[in-house]
């Protein structure tokens, strides 16, 4: 594992110098490390990655990439296909420990632990810090066997009653206790798009995790479904640490207290959402988000 | 001269003949140059005059082939003396294959009399002049044919769709053929099947205990009582099949599991190949495996045990055949478990599931109604399977469920029923035919039931 050192920066910081040669950064800022422009720091972070490089065999995929994700934040990543953000996002959980030939050097911590940690097991990792997928993907069960599922593999109820609270609660909180409370023995597939998606986060959200990971939640869905679901993100924001890759600047600006832009692996710029909107400082983010290029 | 020559003669008309047609084309547009001037290509015309020509000349001399040993039969017939003409049909038929021998230069079975040196001669002179006859009307039909197809050979005609329409038949043809011929099987067994039951009660044959086919030849045969009860003979086809399937499914299944989800890609590319290799077995090596390693082992080691075990057991046929079915379990389940989304394993995943729960409560769960399916093949296969038992499962009917003694099976039935000579009437031999259809019945429901439950799983995730 990599920490940091003022070695390290300015190594990194160097070999962004020949990759960014044709960049032209706006303004520099004091606190911007390995390149990136803006403040990737957080007041009150919940994860923090430092250095990640990651490698799909010998090819780099995410080059030297540090973010803090902050308690009760919406932090937005954005950037064309292929930056890198969504590879970012599953290294927060190690779901690219699925892929085999994937390999992940750096250091994400979650609370002060190293989630790469050879002592650390991934499946309380997984359990703290739950993810959402591009495409609802309920399981071909009840709807209230979908949002029980994790409650029970953890044990986390020791009684019907409980668990009938733990489903209830996720449901309220993912906003779809009212459409679903008379049919929970429906299989959750036969759902809307829309509905499938938030039975999904209800799903995360039943084994209490601290922080949620959204790989484009709403690529999948039409406009109102998308609306209902950047509404929950919002609402969620109140006790969950929040991480969302978007296709759609609009969404980002939305739902987002911070925005990540990422360009070919690298991570641009980061910084308040209203300020990446307004006056982005790197001219790769203007161009994105004016809609030059993306 | 025989009919092979005259279809090779036919054969090289309709060669001539596309050459004509296809020339006649192109010569009628002003050559390869107005090829554009045509509805088809030239080579459809070929085909077209081809096709007027050795189609209803092929037609005819097939009717002509098929009709004519018939009527040259009863012609001779006609001409034989009376005496001989009123005998009865089986005795007539033995007259009728003596004069045929007889004309072609074979053994004849009697005494060869002047009438028969007759009819013989009466039947050789038919033959020959049939043959002319029909050598005459094929060729002459074949140059009408060419002609009228090659007179049609104009710019504006569209031969092409003549000639494709002419390739759709024959492609309906060919797909009927399977269709026809599995219905005639069926229907020939079903008729046997029915005469046998004129003798022997349905309820009986479906509900009887007891399974000794021996029929009495004469009245004071002992041991013969000619009972047709299927029950120890599915009884005992059930065991079998049902040791098979332990052996089978949890074997199948796991490996299926190891291979689709454990196992890495180098291993799984030369495994998976193996395993099926199994499955391309034939099944008389199987069987003699069966006899003479398995079955002797199985009663040496009971005897160690102290248990009485029969030399021809039924867990012998049963082990064997189970791994016999092994690849097709894992094979089909491998299929299905692949088939299950890769979001599934990460929506599992990703809450924290660990890799053996994502299996155990996501994959197999969802991969369940094809793994169903795939166990109800391999049943019917090991219900309707031969070689195996016929070589170490016993050929006595007992009606037992201990898995030490030998039984019988359906299949080994049918088999001990028609071999060696036999007597097509008696209710012995028909018997064969009643088993088949029943157990033509059983897989046929099992292989509908299973089809419907694998189809319905594919849709769910399309």
């Amino acid at each position: 594992m990599l920490s940091i050192t003022p070695d390290t920066v300015a190594l990194g910081a160097a070999r962004k110098g020949v990759i960014t040669a044709g960049f032209s950064p706006v303004a520099d800022d004091a606190r911007a490390i390995n390149g990136t422009v803006g403040d990737i720091t957080s007041a009150d972070p919940r994860m923090t990655a430092r250095n990640v490089n990651v490698y799909y065999g010998d090819k780099l995929a995410i080059n030297n990439v540090s973010l803090d994700i902050g308690v009760n934040e919406v932090i937005a990543m954005i950037g064309p296909s292929g930056c890198g953000k969504s590879t970012f996002l599953r290294c927060l959980n190690r779901m690219n420990d699925t892929i085999d030939i994937c390999r992940v050097e750096g250091e994400i911590r979650l609370d002060d632990q190293d989630i790469y940690d050879s002592g650390l097991d991934v499946v309380p990792l997984r359990a703290q810090v739950g993810m959402v997928f591009q495409k609802p993907n309920p399981f071909p069960k009840s709807i209230y066997d979908n949002v029980a599922y994790g409650p029970r593999i953890h044990g986390l109820t020791s009684n019907k009653n409980d668990l009938d609270e733990v489903v209830e609660q996720a449901l309220l909180k993912a906003g779809l206790w009212d459409e679903v409370k008379d049919r929970l023995d429906e299989v959750g597939t036969g759902l809307s798009g829309g509905q499938q998606q938030r039975l999904c986060i209800a799903r995360t959200i039943a084994v209490a995790p601290e922080v949620i990971l959204m790989d484009e939640p709403c690529s999948a869905l039409d406009p109102i479904a998308t609306a209902r679901i950047e509404e929950l993100i919002d609402e969620l924001r109140e006790q969950y640490t929040i991480a969302i890759v978007t296709h759609s600047m609009q969404q980002a600006a939305r739902v987002s207290q911070r925005t990540a832009y990422f360009h070919l692996g690298e991570l641009v710029e980061v910084g308040k959402t209203d300020d990446i909107f307004t006056t982005p400082r790197h001219r790769l983010t203007e161009d994105y988000i004016t809609g030059r290029f993306g | 001269m025989s009919n092979t020559l005259l279809i090779l003669i036919l054969l090289g008309l309709m060669a001539l003949a596309y050459r004509l047609g296809m020339r006649r084309s192109q010569r009628l547009v002003g050559g390869p140059g107005g090829v554009r001037d045509l509805h088809s290509l030239p080579s459809y015309y070929g085909f077209f005059t081809a096709i007027w020509c050795g189609l209803p000349a092929l037609l005819v001399l097939f009717l002509w082939v098929s009709l004519q040993s018939g009527v040259i039969r009863d012609l001779v017939i006609a001409d034989l003396p009376e005496a001989v003409r009123t005998l009865p049909p089986a005795q007539l038929g033995l007259v009728i294959n003596d004069i045929q021998n007889l004309a072609q230069g074979n053994i004849v079975s009697g005494e060869v009399s002047l009438e028969m040196e007759r009819a013989a001669a009466h039947y050789q002179r038919l033959r020959q002049t049939s043959f002319a006859a029909s050598v005459v009307v094929v060729l002459s039909l074949a140059l009408l044919g060419l002609s009228v197809g090659w007179r049609l050979v104009s710019p504006k005609f569209r031969a092409r769709n003549r000639v494709e329409s002419v390739i759709k038949w024959l492609l309906v043809g060919c797909s009927t053929i399977a269709i026809f011929t599995t219905l005639g099987i069926v229907l020939s067994v079903l008729f046997e099947s029915i005469r046998f039951f004129e003798m022997v009660p349905i309820g009986e044959f479906l509900f009887g205990l007891d399974w000794s086919p021996q029929m009495a030849i004469r009245e004071d045969q002992v041991g013969s009582s000619g009972a047709f009860g299927v029950i120890p003979l599915f009884a005992g086809t059930l065991l079998i099949a049902l040791i098979a399937m332990l052996v089978a499914v949890p074997i199948g299944l796991m490996s299926a599991i190891y291979l689709s989800e454990y196992a890495g890609a180098r291993f799984r590319a030369w495994a998976k190949p193996l395993l099926e290799i199994l499955a391309g077995i034939p099944t008389v090596v199987y069987g003699f495996f069966a006899a003479l390693t398995v079955a002797p082992f199985i009663r040496d080691n009971g005897a160690l045990l102290g248990l009485d075990v029969s030399s021809e057991s039924a867990l012998a046929a049963g082990l064997v055949m189970g791994i016999m079915i092994i690849p097709f379990i894992s094979s089909l389940s491998d299929d299905v478990i692949n088939a299950v989304p890769q979001s599934m394993r990460d929506a599992s995943l990703g809450i924290g599931a660990t890799h053996s729960e994502t299996v155990r409560k996501v994959i197999l769960p969802a991969a369940l109604p094809g793994i169903v399916g795939g166990i109800l093949l391999a049943v019917s296969r090991a219900i309707g399977e031969t070689m195996i038992v016929v070589m170490a499962a016993g050929l006595s009917a007992n009606l037992t469920a201990n898995p030490l003694q030998s039984v019988t099976t359906v299949t080994v039935q049918i088999v001990t029923l028609l071999v060696g000579d036999q007597e097509f009437d008696s209710p012995k031999t028909l018997a064969a035919f009643a088993l088949g259809l029943l157990l033509f019945l059983i897989t046929l429901v099992l292989n509908v039931v299973a089809l419907h439950v694998v189809r319905k799983y594919r849709e769910a995730y399309e």
